[in-house]
């Protein structure tokens, strides 16, 4: 049977004015009727780009398909011309996007955009057209959805929009969906929703679909076959089962022990040194020479095939569809191991484990009373006060001394209000804050000033929270000037070399602007500022959701260490639970501004009692290879 | 006698900010040195840079005047019955006594450029002694690069005579915009409450009057002309050499009295955008007070668009000038600006010979300045963004 789309050494390059990106180098691959074909890699590996590509959608001028073909049901679509690239466009290829913000048009209504897809590709009178475009929301178990076709998109929540999208997508009944993250914007009981309805969908229509995500546990559950993508070539290619089950190449490996759970809570995460290099500057042989643990005297020179055993047959990279467990690594060739390059270059670092404490027997270090945050909604010309928005409404939270407290909850359901709330970044509409006895709340101005220095707050997004305008150095000392007055210059210099030696990163980066900083290292500036004014307690708002797995690795065992070292407290604020499994000793549940469940790790986990958290935990998608 | 306008005051402003860049550049280190390093890898900016040093030159000569003692026809000082002695109320600039032969070296009426003859037929009176209407020879033949306007007077020199009035009116105003609209936009957009209210208003009121009633308004009130009539001795002289009643520099303080709205509203915006950034609250979680706070991580992030608005906003200042003279309240007739070529330009262009040369002039000329003024200005952008300027290799 000719599978629904075969790509074969597909090559998509652009031209930078640091010479040409490779962001897709030779990628092969196939995926049959009714299949879930699953890219998975860290951002920057060229997932996307295979997707834009095989819609013939490369951003142009600087974009361009290099070499390759992509053959839609055997036919040939890479040489089409752009009236027939547009007839295949949303009729047999159709694409979900990420953001389902910005996917839809905000002027037209649900039901125009629908029937506009509908009647692009099929002779329909408007009254099919609207009929088929009804159906279709109904089909994506959106309630009632006759009154749902007049709304505008803005009416309408995220998760509901991405099913508008999914409607907008399969009403054209399309061979191949392409779904490019579709999930990564919304909250994990959300995205459970619309996997499933992808897959229900699926399952009804006999589609296949591309699945493309950087999230492993995500595509566990829902792809048949996997492709692992790394610095624009597929390293590993294989059913789910089997590479999660037997992962061969070293950067599958480590990124299946990179991310963080229950099961790994005593000890470090493992690690990918460094982070994906940009597509202009790969290294010459294998790809993910220079940060794989398993690098041999070659690797760097050599670049590894794609192949497989099967029957005990050597194949190759250039036959797609086949059960065979496809690598590119010397480390499974007999013919590169025999050969002295085949020299490891370095050892496996083993983790060292760490002491745990047990958390209950802590003095308290924080107390959180009732508090409270609302906004005020204003009104009228005037802008009288009509009502508050209850952001915060009365929550209570408990730190204690060099423990993790984690505060868990979807997004709007004001855990970030709350954090910053407790830190008086914000001026809290009621409550208290006891940190070492003193109520905080109370105090404003100069009486603040000490307990700035105490509690501090790490920041989500590594590329807003630093000045662009300010030099690493200048950045770590800005808090140094404010909340050290008394120390001298010299003395001043010498702590922001200190802070930065201890969040791995060399003195002489000081000189450095933001951007020169990869978003891990940017994340550790972060980490740095705050350490160099000796905090007791941080507030970690996000600190890790936009970092790649790698990457968050390290900045979590770099978190664990730093509160070891010096007994730190953190306020973990994340809605990431495989997080709090690793990092918190305790969890507070929060839904819709208030606190629904708190208790240990393991309570709340293995016990939960509230109707919201079973929901919440059940949603998470896990890896279970049995 | 040296005299000093109002506008002059700002153009060796403009030279002493230029100065004591070239001085902090040259000593290396610092914000000028790094825009220098920037500029010098830039080619089309150092062209600009050397049109706008041309530009420059010409106004700051332009703008260094004195007034000559009249002569009686006997070659001595002409003197009043007191024994004082009597000056020419008009004062010529140095690039006025450079351009001596080009001022003086008038013609009858229009000539096309480098013609020989004039444009317009004229009786002549052939050495036969015959009268016949025909084109007339020109007193200086070849020597009018851009022709000569209806008076007779050379265009070239009209142009470069511009070139003062354009560089006062975009410099000028952008002195008087800068600091109120940086002080009001951060103030309303930093603070937000009640300071934003009441600065929203202002310039919403300010922007809701046509900017040209304004300006008309404005200039009946304070913008009486220069030189109030009289004798000129040298006891006015010794107390009056300083005019403030100087046209141009009232136009400067209206057209930015009433412009500094646009800036203003981007830079709240801006700023509102600003507040909400994480530095900005990692800088408050830090205890660093409000001051320091705008000075260090509001004020630098907003300098990309404080230059793109100047640039954009100094070539329809430029434009505005010759629109307000058009309707006969820009400068005066006396003073030579390309707004009132333009405007002669209106009948010149509708009078069969078209008579062209004289809106060329002013359009290459202001050309000449807009342009150069556009690219400097975005190169001077990309020299101040950490991004840009570690990112070109």
């Amino acid at each position: 049977m000719t599978p629904v789309l075969e790509v074969k050494n597909l090559k998509t390059y652009f031209r930078t004015p640091f010479g040409l990106g490779k962001a897709v180098d030779g990628i092969s691959f196939s995926i049959g009727k009714g299949e879930t074909f699953a890219l998975v890699g860290e951002s920057g590996c060229g997932k996307s780009v295979t997707a834009l590509s095989i819609m013939q959608l490369v951003p142009g001028p600087h974009g361009f398909i290099a070499e390759g073909e992509c053959f839609l049901n055997g036919k040939e679509i890479t040489g089409l011309s752009e009236s027939e690239k547009r007839k295949i466009r949303g009729n047999n290829i159709s694409m979900i996007f990420q953001e389902p913000m910005t996917s839809l048009n905000p002027v037209f209504t649900i039901g125009e955009q629908i029937v506009e897809a509908v009647k692009l590709h099929h002779k329909k009178s408007s009254r099919e057209a609207r009929d088929i475009a009804v159906g279709m929301l109904g089909k994506v178990r959106l309630k009632s959805p006759e009154t749902l076709f007049k709304e505008y998109p803005h009416r309408l929540s995220g998760g509901m929009r991405q099913r508008v999208m999914i409607a907008m997508a399969l009403a054209c009944k399309p061979d191949l969906l392409i779904a490019d993250e579709p999930t990564t914007s919304l909250d994990v009981t959300i995205q459970r929703e619309i996997l499933n309805l992808i897959k229900e969908l699926q399952t009804e229509m006999f589609a296949s679909v591309l699945l493309i995500s950087h999230n492993l546990a995500v595509v566990f559950e829902n792809a048949n076959r996997v492709g692992v993508m790394y610095g624009g070539k597929i390293v590993e290619m294989s059913g789910t089962k089997d590479i999660f089950r037997n992962p061969m190449h070293p950067y599958t490996i480590k990124l299946l022990r990179a991310a963080p759970g229950v099961e790994k809570r005593t000890k470090p995460l493992d690690t990918i040194p460094g982070a994906v290099p940009a597509s202009v500057d790969f290294p010459a042989g294998c790809r993910f020479s220079g940060r794989c643990h398993r690098e041999m005297e070659g690797c760097a020179a050599m670049e590894p095939p794609l192949y497989g055993r099967e029957n005990s047959h050597l194949v190759t990279h250039l036959v797609t569809h086949l059960a065979a467990h496809l690598v590119a690594c010397h480390l499974y060739d007999p013919g590169f191991m025999s050969k002295p390059y085949s020299r490891p270059l370095g050892k496996i670092p083993e983790a060292a484990p760490l002491p745990a404490l047990p958390h209950k027997d802590r003095e308290t270090l924080l107390t959180v009373k009732g508090l409270k945050y609302y906004y005020p909604v204003k009104k009228g010309i005037l802008k009288k006060t009509t009502g508050y928005l209850r952001a915060v409404d009365g929550i209570d939270l408990t730190v204690r001394k060099g423990s993790t407290l984690a505060l868990v909850g979807e997004s709007g359901c004001g855990k970030t209000t709350a954090g910053k709330a407790i830190l008086k970044l914000i001026e809290p509409t009621e409550g208290n804050v006891i940190f070492k006895g003193c109520d905080i709340t109370r105090l404003s101005g100069r009486g603040l000033l000490p307990y700035r220095s105490l509690m501090q707050i790490i920041f989500q997004d590594p590329y807003s929270s630093l000045d662009p305008r300010m030099m690493a150095g200048d950045i770590i000392e800005e808090g140094l000037k404010s909340l050290k007055p008394g120390l001298g210059k010299k003395s001043r210099k010498e702590r922001v070399s200190r802070v930065l030696d201890m969040v791995g990163l060399t003195p002489d980066m000081r000189n450095r602007y933001p951007h020169e900083f990869s978003g891990g290292q940017r994340q550790r500036i972060g980490i740095a500022r705050v350490l160099a004014v000796e905090p007791e307690f941080i507030v970690c708002d996000e600190a890790t959701s936009s970092l790649d797995v790698s990457v968050q690795a390290q900045i979590l065992n770099l978190l664990k260490s730093i509160q070891q070292d010096f007994g730190l407290s953190f306020l973990f604020i994340t809605h990431d639970l495989s997080i709090v499994e690793y990092m918190a000793d305790e969890v507070a549940v929060m839904y819709d501004g208030k606190i629904v469940e708190s208790g240990t790790v393991e309570e709340i986990f293995t016990n939960p009692k509230e109707e919201y958290t079973k929901r919440l935990l059940l949603a998470v998608p896990r890896i279970e290879v049995a | 006698m040296p005299v000093i306008l109002a506008t002059d005051l700002i153009m060796y402003f403009l030279f002493l900010m230029a100065a004591s860049f070239t001085v902090f550049a040259a000593r290396g280190g610092g914000v000028c040195a790094q825009v220098w390093r920037h500029i010098r890898k830039d080619r089309l900016a150092m062209v600009s840079m050397f049109i706008l040093l041309l530009y420059g030159g010409v106004a700051l000569m332009d703008s260094i005047r004195w007034r000559d003692p009249i002569t009686a026809q006997d070659g001595t000082f002409a003197q009043t019955p007191d024994g004082k002695r009597i000056f020419n109320p008009q004062a010529l600039s140095l690039l006025d006594r450079i351009l001596h032969n080009l001022r003086e070296d008038t013609e009858k009426t229009f000539s096309p450029p480098f013609a020989g003859y004039s444009y317009v037929k004229e009786a002549i009176e052939r050495p036969n002694g015959a009268t016949e209407r025909d084109y007339a020879p020109l007193k200086h033949p070849g020597d009018h690069w851009l022709g000569t306007d209806k008076v007779g007077s050379d265009v070239l020199f009209s142009a470069l005579k511009g070139i003062r009035t354009g560089v006062v009116i975009g410099t000028g105003t952008t002195i008087i915009i800068i600091p109120f609209a940086l002080f009001f936009g951060v103030l309303a957009g930093y603070f937000g409450g009640f300071a934003d209210d009441i600065i929203q208003y202002i310039y919403t009121t300010l922007s809701s009057i046509p900017g040209v009633l304004l300006i008309v308004a404005f200039m009946l009130i304070f913008g009486t002309s220069g030189y109030q009539g009289g004798l000129v001795t040298e006891d006015t002289l010794l107390f009056g050499f300083f005019v403030p009643q100087d046209r141009l520099f009232w136009l400067c303080v209206i057209m930015g009295i009433t412009s500094w709205t646009d800036l203003c509203r981007i830079i709240r915006g801006e700023t509102l955008k600003l507040r909400e950034l994480e530095y900005v609250q990692a800088a408050n979680a830090f205890g660093v007070s409000d001051t320091m706070t705008i000075i260090r991580h509001i004020v630098p992030n907003l300098m990309h668009l404080v230059l793109i608005t100047l640039v954009l906003q100094f070539s329809s200042l430029v434009l505005a000038e010759a629109i307000l003279s058009y309707i006969g309240i820009g400068v005066g007739p006396e003073t030579g600006s390309w707004g009132n070529m333009i405007n002669s330009a209106r009948l010149e262009l509708s009078r069969e010979p078209v008579v062209w040369w004289s809106i060329l002039g002013a359009f290459i000329f202001m050309f000449g300045l807009v342009l150069p003024a556009n690219i400097f200005g975005d190169s001077v952008r990309d020299s101040l963004d950490p991004r840009l300027r570690m990112g070109k290799r």
